[in-house]
This record gives C-alpha cells, structure tokens and sequence, in this order.
C-alpha cells in the first residue's frame, strides 16, 4: 500500500493553476495510492463480464482483446444512441468553465483533468474525433484526437477518479452531469474488463449471496445476534431478529456497510431498537432478508445492466416474503437507486400496496410507484406523530453536524426529514457552512467505488472539502460528530476525519434516535439507560460508568 | 492543444473570413455575397438545427435523473418547501417547465456560482460568491438578443411597433447621431469580457479550443463591424433595407445603389456564424431544453418511468440462492422454501 | 423520436419565431421608398455633396451643422465643387426639398427612423395637405 504523506504535505502539493503545455498530449502517473486495484478474473466470471482475466491498471499491457478499440467504439456508438444525456453532454458543453473548482477531487488534488468538464472532454474528445463531421475533417483543431492505448488508460484514470456526486452538475447552466458522463465511460471500461475490484468484487458477492461483502445466509444471522447481545448488554431489551419471515408488514432492506462493522453497526442497532420498540408497542411486522440482504448496489458503478440484475432482488424477494412495502435503511447510493432507477429497472411493483405507516396512518403517496419508503422518513412521520418518546439530553455528550450525502442530497432532494430527525433527538446541533451543504454538499471522497485502502491519496485529497468544513464547525462550534445516512460515508470518514480533523467521529442517524429513545422500562422508571449505543457512557454517567 | 494554437488558429480563422469577402467584393461577388451565401447560410442553420435536435430526439431518456437541488416532494404535510424547492425539485412536468425556463431566461444555475479559496496554512478553504461569469453571460446573451431582434427593421415593412419601442428604449440615452444603441455597445464589452476571461483565468484557458475562440471572435466582428458600420463607416441604408427585405420576400435582389464594404463583411460574419451554429458548442441554445438533469420531475417514486429498451437481464433468483446456501440456512434457523432432503 | 410531441412542437415554436421575417411579410408587398425630388431640386441638380454620401451621411452633416451654427456660429458651410450653402435645415435645404412627406419621410419610414429635427423645427406645412 501507498505511503500516505502527512496532511500539510498533502496540502502543499495542491496548485490550481494548470501546468504549461496542452493537456492532450499529458499522461497520468500512476501513483501508488491514487487508484484501486484492478478487477480479478474470478469476479468478472461471476456476473459472466468480458475479458475475465486479473487485471492490474499499473503493468503496461492491460491483456486487452485485440479489437479492444473496436469495442470501444461500438460500445461508445451504441450508448451515443441509448443515453439522451450522453449525446447531449457531449454536444453542449461549451466549455465555459463554472465546474471547474466544483469537483472535490480539484479542489482536493488540483489536478486539472479531475476539472469535470476536462473529465468530460476525455471522451468528448474521442466523440469528436469518431462521430462527428468536424472532428474528422479538422482534427485536433476540433479537440479531437485518437483513441490510442495511452489514452484509453488516462481515460479509466479518470473515470476511477469521479465518485460520481453530481455536484458539478448543480452548477452546470446546461445541467451537465459528470456522473453521466463517468458512468459511461465505466460501462465502456467493463466491455474490456477494466473494473476496479473494489467494484467488482462487491457486485459478484452481492449476486451471490445478496450482499457486497459475500456473508453466507448463517454469517448474517450470527451478526445479528452478536448486534442483538451488545444492544442487551446497553439497553436491557433483547431484540427481535426476523429473517426471511413471510406475511410480515415490511420487508426491510439495509445496506451490508450498516452490519458489517464501526460505526455502521450501531446505526444498524438503532434500527434493531427502534424496529423491536415499534412491534413490541404497536404490533408492527417486519422482516429482514439474507436474500435481499444489501440495500446498496455497486451494480450502479459497473453499468446499468448489472445495477438492474442486482437491484432485483429486492422486489422478488419482497414479492416472496409477501410484504405490503419496502422499508430502506440509511445508505447513499441506494438511494439513488431505489428512487430514481428501481421502479424503471424492476417495477412495476403492482404486487406491493401503497405504503402507509400503520402506526401514524400516514400514506406515502410520493411513493405509491417504488413501494420503497426512506427509513428517515418513517422516523420522521414517527417522531411528528409522537409516537416516540424521546430523551433528547441522551445525546449531550454529542456536538452533532449532518452531513448531505451525495446520493440522497442531489439524486434525490432528501433535505428537510434527516434534519428534523436529528433535531428531534439531539439538543447540539450546528449547521456546516452553506457552500458545504445540502445540494452543494461535498462527497466523502471515496464514493461510487473509490473507497479501497489502496487509493488512499486520492481518497484524502477528494475528502479535504468536506473535512475542511467539519474542521470549521468543529473549531467554531466543538463539534464531535459527523452525522450522515451513508453507508460509504460511515467506512470512509473514520479515517478522513482522522487524517484532517481528528477528534471528531461519525454516526448514522438512527444510532442518535436509539440513544433517545425511552424504552418501556425506562419509561416506568425501572430501567436506566447509562450508556450509548456505543457503551460510552451519557452525560452525567461518566463516573458510573467508569466504576463499573 | 496548446493555447497559441488555438487562440490563434481561431483569430486567423476569423481574419481570413473578412479576408475573404473582402476579396469577394473586389471581384464583384456582391450577388454571392448578398444573396447566395445567406441563404445557404440560413439553409443549412435550420436543417442543421432540425437535425441536431431529431437525433437528440432519437436517443432515448433511459432513466429519469433530475440534479436534485431543491427539498422533494413529500407526503409528510409538514415539510416546508419553498418556492426555490418546487422548482429545483419539481414535482411534475409544469414544475420542471417552470425550472428549465429559469435556467433559459435567468441562467438559474450558472447564478449559484462559487469561487473556491484555498489558505494552505490551516488548510482553510472557503467559498464566494462569484457572479461575473453569470453578469457576463446574461449581458452577452441578452445584449445579442436585442440586437437581433432590433434587426428585424431591415427584415419587416411595416416595421412592427415592438421593433420600434425596442430601438426607442435601446437608445434612451439620447446621445450621439446616429442614436447610440446600448445594446450593441454592451455585446462588444460582454463578448470581449467572455474572450478575456478565457485567455486570463488558468484553468479556462487551459481548457480552451479553438471551438471556443472562433465563436468569440467571429461575434467580436460582428458587432464591431456593426457597430462601425452604424456609425462611422457609414452606409446607405435604405439599400441595405432593399436587399435584406428582397432576400425574405425570396426575391433577391442586389440594389442599384452599392452598398459599402462593411456591409457585406458584416453580412458575411453573420452567414458564417448561421451555418456554423448547428455543428459546434453554439447548440446548446436547443440543447438545454432536452437537459435531462433539468427538465425531468423529480417523482421517479411516485410515477414509473419508463425505459424503451429495459434490457432482459440474467438475475441470481431465490431458488438458485437457496439451492446453494439451503443446508446452512435450515442449520441457521432461517424458514427455507424447499426442506431439507434427507440424507441417505 | 422518443417525447417526440414535445420535441416537435419545441421546433416548431422555435422555427415560428425565428422564420418571423419570412411569414410577417407574407402577402404584404413591400413598398419601396419613393423619395421625389421636388422641381426645385432637380433644377438645382447638385446637394451639398454627391448623392451616395448624402444618403449615408446627410444626418452628420445635419448634426455638425446644427453645431456649428447654434454653439459656433458658423453659417457657410463650402460643399462639392467648392460651392457654398447657408447650413439651414429650413432655409437650405427644405428650399430644394420642399416637402418633407415626398422626400425626408419616405426613407425614413423605410428604415424605421424618427429623426428629431422636428421637435424643434417647425414642421413644413404641405403645400397639397388637404387638398
């Protein structure tokens, strides 16, 4: 693994302004640390992909088939006439700039192609150069150029290095989306098998097993219950755990990052909590699946074909189980799945009804198509109801900031409920500064399938935005944690945070609800809650806590 | 590329259009360039803009995907949405009209934007507000408006009374003779503030083609060949007039009179900026109706949206899945749709 | 065409509006100015300058005159050939062209222009008005 400088090292190497000499005839180094390890031909073989074979990016031959720009071409051609928004973004960018300094990658790294409209003008390039008139006739005088080995690879260099996070298409006056334009590139890169395995890894367990970390059906329940004892050990209350279980309510679907490990997991026991605290008060049924075991879908970083094979499951599985409505638990990217792509992939879901809370009584008409409520949502028409009893003060020890991921924010205008949850449940809250937030929020820096160890460099440097301003509120305000309703954000920011801003931790959502929630026997006064989720102890238990 | 090549590639480009029909005039091309290449040049900006949307139309919009930047909508009641919220989150196709409009009439988006400060001590980054690029874009493009539409005095008898009020509050500063017209004056100054953006700031310039230069440039002549030809190389207008209004009245004919130089340099720049519109960046005046970051309802939730070619794909199905975890799943607790066959 | 009803009614909106000129004049035929010269023109065969530079550039002259008459007191302006005119809208030149409805009005209206002399100069009165 690379070796990652110390963060004003990092911060030294940042410089805007763009090297002399014309981008098209500059490669990409790559630098240990700035890119993922390439697919292994196992995983391609799962999902039956091209070009199964190890793939390593940094050798000089890539073990393309020989008609690779064949491929390219024909792939690029046919997704010219399949996707409006490529054609169109090819087309209509007039290169006027206002992406530039959007990308966190750019602000982060300053490398100028991580501009998005220089992201885009890799392929525009080779739009130019093979499909247009112009292009052919003048050439590099058009911004065409050919599409040579050289530059295949400075291409995947780059699409690897989008998390596809929207935000320039925010600022784009035609409404360009990079991601689109990254998405395309990726499903050319898969026509020649040149996945990174960070994606193709998680998408051939996630066909198998149901989730991207290839838990076995057994794996998943012994997880469970170990979440199950640790809630006990907290809380008292032994959860219930039901898997696979026919005729329930809701099924509901979390993403694998949620019970996998820190601090997921408690996100994953608040859900446990406040799940158990809803069948137990108000008789509400729901089950969990191993089948349909991940919300998320690295699917959407491959190509859409496979996002579709591997969203599937969720409504066949619902379709099994017989359930009325899908709950989804807090997770980025599938969201933007399950709102903007799952009703057109897999539905329609005509053997689902409407949801409705049965505890509130609350339709959710705005999703009578997917069938597919947001957890946050749920919580929301909960707590507006009062149904939840809540102990705010539960959360004291917690200086709380919210975080917009990506997905949610931009794919999806999910704005207002998180936020009137975490006030809801928590007595600190301070806002980032409002260039950082909701539909200008800043990625992670490890979305869309760049979060492995090994692309570490470029991890930090894409996160500096968002960390920078966490390290504002954190000096200004003492901010403690970071909340989101990311899966992908709770793995990546531990170590960001670390990196740029120590001192401050990150929570899902429902890990801050469960600590507030009053459980029956807390509410009768014979049970204490002590400690959170964590087993840290609450304001004005430190000493108790300690002694034990 | 590198910047001398397509900076000057673009300025030769143009020069030599001037070039050339000045050459033109010489030979006594005046029929060539007063009636044939305008409308070859109008010829081929509508068939090359009809066909430039039709394979825009031809391509399918597989999936619905709005750039959220506004609150969804919700049926929790209680959810405040502002007006920004319904439009940058529309909920149906008149919010999404109402939101492609301001991007068309008040480039909505391009208004929201940032310039990025970096302190390396610290690191501290912060963001401004940087509406220059967005001053000079609605000053570019509205000025140009103006203009164009001002024109129709050449192209109209009688002049319809918009045309006259739009010349009459264009000129209300009442200086100068002829009356000076702010709006070309503003072209000129917004077109070279968009020139010299790009040649000054980094990182447009680095990105810059000569795609990007030509249209400056050739607009550049335009309105400075305009703007002398209104006042000071000065040319008999009412045989401009003759010739523009024979060449809608599709009989062309080029008047008795002569017409200066400029004229037709004039002329020629805007032929050239016609017939080069469908086939460069310049789409983007249709293109942004069809954005579909932009003009789709954020309901994909709510209303299915359909994909024409939704692909059949292969699926790992709960079968096949029990199939291989079923031993591990009975032994787990976990409900199975085919029990267990005994072993023999 | 996917949206294709949206789409073509798009172009079509936008062909309407910009084939404005094309269809606007539909039907109208369009009447060319017909400035006539006055007999007292055509006696005097020669304005201040040649007639090309006239018709580009009268309304200079008219300026620069107005000028040097009210803020220099100039009066003689030396015109074409050398010869000499008194720098008078109304006691020059409307002595050739007599009448503003037959000459200055028929190009102006042409062009679409509104010259302001008349705000201050007494409008001629037509000799066949209301006749």
């Amino acid at each position: 693994m690379a070796k990652l400088p110390k963060p004003k090292e990092l911060v030294e190497e940042i410089d805007y302004t763009p090297p002399e000499g014309p981008w098209m005839e500059t490669r990409p180094e790559f630098k240990p640390g700035t890119y993922g390890y390439g697919v292994k031909a196992k995983n391609l073989k799962v999902l039956g992909l091209p070009n199964q074979r190890d793939f390593y990016p940094s050798e000089e031959d890539w073990q393309l088939p020989d008609n690779w720009k064949e491929i390219f071409l024909e792939g690029m051609e046919d997704r010219l006439n399949r996707f409006r928004s490529f054609r169109l973004f090819m087309d209509i960018c007039v290169r006027c700039g206002a992406c530039a300094d959007k990308c966190h990658y750019f602000i982060g790294g300053g490398d100028p192609k991580n501009m998005p409209v220089l992201r885009g003008e890799l392929l525009r390039s080779i739009y130019k150069r093979y499909f247009t008139t112009s292009g052919k006739v003048f050439g590099k005088l058009a911004g065409a150029r050919d599409l040579t080995y050289d530059v295949l690879k400075e291409i995947w260099y780059y699409v690897y290095q989008c998390s596809e996070c929207r935000r320039c298409s925010v600022f784009c006056p035609y409404g360009i989306d990079t991601c689109e334009i990254t998405m395309m590139g990726r499903e050319l890169m898969n026509l020649l098998g040149c996945n990174l395995n960070w994606i193709g890894e998680p998408v051939a367990n996630c066909y198998r097993t149901g989730n991207h970390l290839g838990i076995e059906p057994q794996g998943i329940t012994s997880i469970f219950e170990f979440l199950r004892d640790e809630l006990e050990e907290i809380t008292g209350v032994k959860v219930d755990l039901p898997f696979n279980q026919k005729g329930a309510d809701i099924l509901v679907i979390v993403p694998s990052g949620s019970y996998f490990a820190d601090p997921g997991t408690y996100t994953m026991s608040g859900e446990l909590l406040l799940l158990h605290y809803l069948k137990e008060k108000y008789g509400l049924t729901y089950t969990f699946s191993t089948y349909a075991s991940e919300g998320g879908n690295f699917g959407l970083f491959t190509s859409n074909e496979v996002a579709k094979r591997l969203n599937a499951k969720m409504y066949a599985e619902a379709k099994r189980l017989g359930v009325k409505w899908i709950l989804g638990g807090e997770c980025g990217h599938m969201w933007r799945v399950v709102h903007q792509y799952m009703a057109t992939f897999n539905g329609p879901a005509d053997f689902l009804e409407v949801p409705r809370n049965p505890i509130t009584g609350t339709v959710f008409e705005h999703a009578k198509e997917t069938k597919m409520v947001h957890i946050c949502e749920f919580t929301a028409d909960l707590i507006k109801h009062g149904k939840l009893p809540l102990d705010k003060s539960r959360n004291d020890h917690w200086v709380v900031t919210f975080h917009d991921s990506c997905n949610p924010a931009r794919g999806m205008g999910f704005f207002e409920e998180p936020r009137y949850v975490i006030k809801s449940v928590c007595n600190n809250f301070y806002e980032m500064p409002e260039n950082t937030i909701r539909e200008k929020t800043f990625c992670c820096g490890s979305g869309a399938g760049l979060g492995s160890d090994e692309n570490i460099i470029t991890r930090m440097r894409g996160g500096l935005p968002r960390a920078n301003a966490v390290k504002y509120v954190h000096e200004k305000y003492g901010v403690n944690v970071l909340c989101c309703i990311c899966a992908i954000d709770r793995a990546s920011f531990p170590p960001l945070l670390d990196y740029w801003v120590p001192g401050v931790d990150c929570c899902g959502i429902h890990e801050l609800v469960a600590n507030a929630l009053v459980l029956p026997d807390e509410e009768r006064g014979v049970r204490k809650r002590t400690k959170d989720l964590r087993g840290n102890p609450l304001k004005g238990y430190e000493d108790l806590v300690e002694e034990e | 590329m590198s910047f001398n090549l397509a900076f000057y590639s673009a300025l030769f480009g143009v020069l030599g259009l001037v070039g050339i029909a000045l050459i033109g005039l010489g030979a006594h091309l005046q029929l060539v360039f007063g009636v044939i290449i305008p409308y070859v040049a109008v010829i081929l900006f509508f068939v090359g803009m009809i066909r430039r949307v039709v394979i825009w139309g031809k391509c399918p919009v597989p999936f619905r995907i709005p750039t959220t930047s506004g609150q969804q909508m919700t049926s929790l009641p209680w959810v405040k949405r502002t007006l920004a919220d319904k439009i940058e989150s529309p909920s149906n196709n008149w919010w999404a009209a109402l939101r492609v409009a301001t991007e068309v009439l008040f480039f909505r988006s391009l208004f929201r934007n940032l310039k990025v400060n970096l302190t390396k001590d610290g690191p501290k980054i912060s963001y401004f507000s940087s509406k220059w690029l967005w001053l000079g874009a609605i000053a570019f493009h509205y000025s140009f408006l103006v203009v164009l539409l001002r024109h129709l005095r050449f192209f109209t008898q009688p002049v319809p009374g918009f045309v006259h009020l739009l010349d009459q509050i264009d000129g209300f500063l009442e200086v100068g003779l002829p009356q000076v017209q702010i709006s070309g004056f503003l072209l000129l100054i917004a077109v070279t503030y968009l020139l010299i953006r790009r040649i000054v700031v980094p990182q447009v310039r680095y990105i810059s083609l000569p795609a990007d230069y030509f249209p400056l440039f050739l607009i550049i002549g335009i309105a400075l060949s305009g703007i002398l030809m209104r006042y000071w190389f000065k040319v008999d207008v009412v045989a401009v007039k003759k010739l523009t209004l024979s060449l809608v009245h599709l009989h062309p004919k080029i008047p008795q009179e002569g017409i200066g130089w400029i004229f037709y340099v004039h002329l020629f720049l805007v032929c050239v900026l016609f017939a080069y519109f469908p086939f460069s960046k310049l789409v983007h005046m249709a293109g942004i109706f069809l954005s579909p970051t932009r003009n789709l309802p954020n309901n994909s939730r709510a209303v299915r949206h359909i994909n024409p070619w939704n692909p059949v794909v292969k699926v790992h199905t709960y079968e096949e899945y029990e199939e291989e975890f079923r031993e591990k799943m009975v032994e787990a607790g976990l409900p199975v749709e085919k029990p267990l066959e005994e072993k023999e | 065409m996917y949206d294709g009803g949206k789409i073509i009614a798009g172009l079509l909106i936008g062909l309407v509006l910009l084939t404005f000129p094309f269809w606007y004049n539909l039907g109208k035929a369009a009447k060319l100015p017909e400035p006539k010269l006055a007999p007292e023109a055509q006696k005097a065969k020669q304005c201040v300058e040649s007639k090309e530079y006239m018709a580009a550039h009268h309304m200079q002259i008219l300026n620069k005159w107005r000028d040097d008459v009210v803020r220099k007191r100039y009066r003689i302006y030396i015109g074409l050939n050398g010869k000499e005119f008194n720098m008078s809208l109304q006691n020059e030149c409307m002595k050739c062209h007599t009448s503003k409805k037959e000459f200055c009005d028929q190009c102006h209206n042409f062009v679409d222009v509104k010259p302001y002399c008349w705000e201050c100069h007494l409008e001629p009165k037509e000799a066949k008005e209301g006749k």
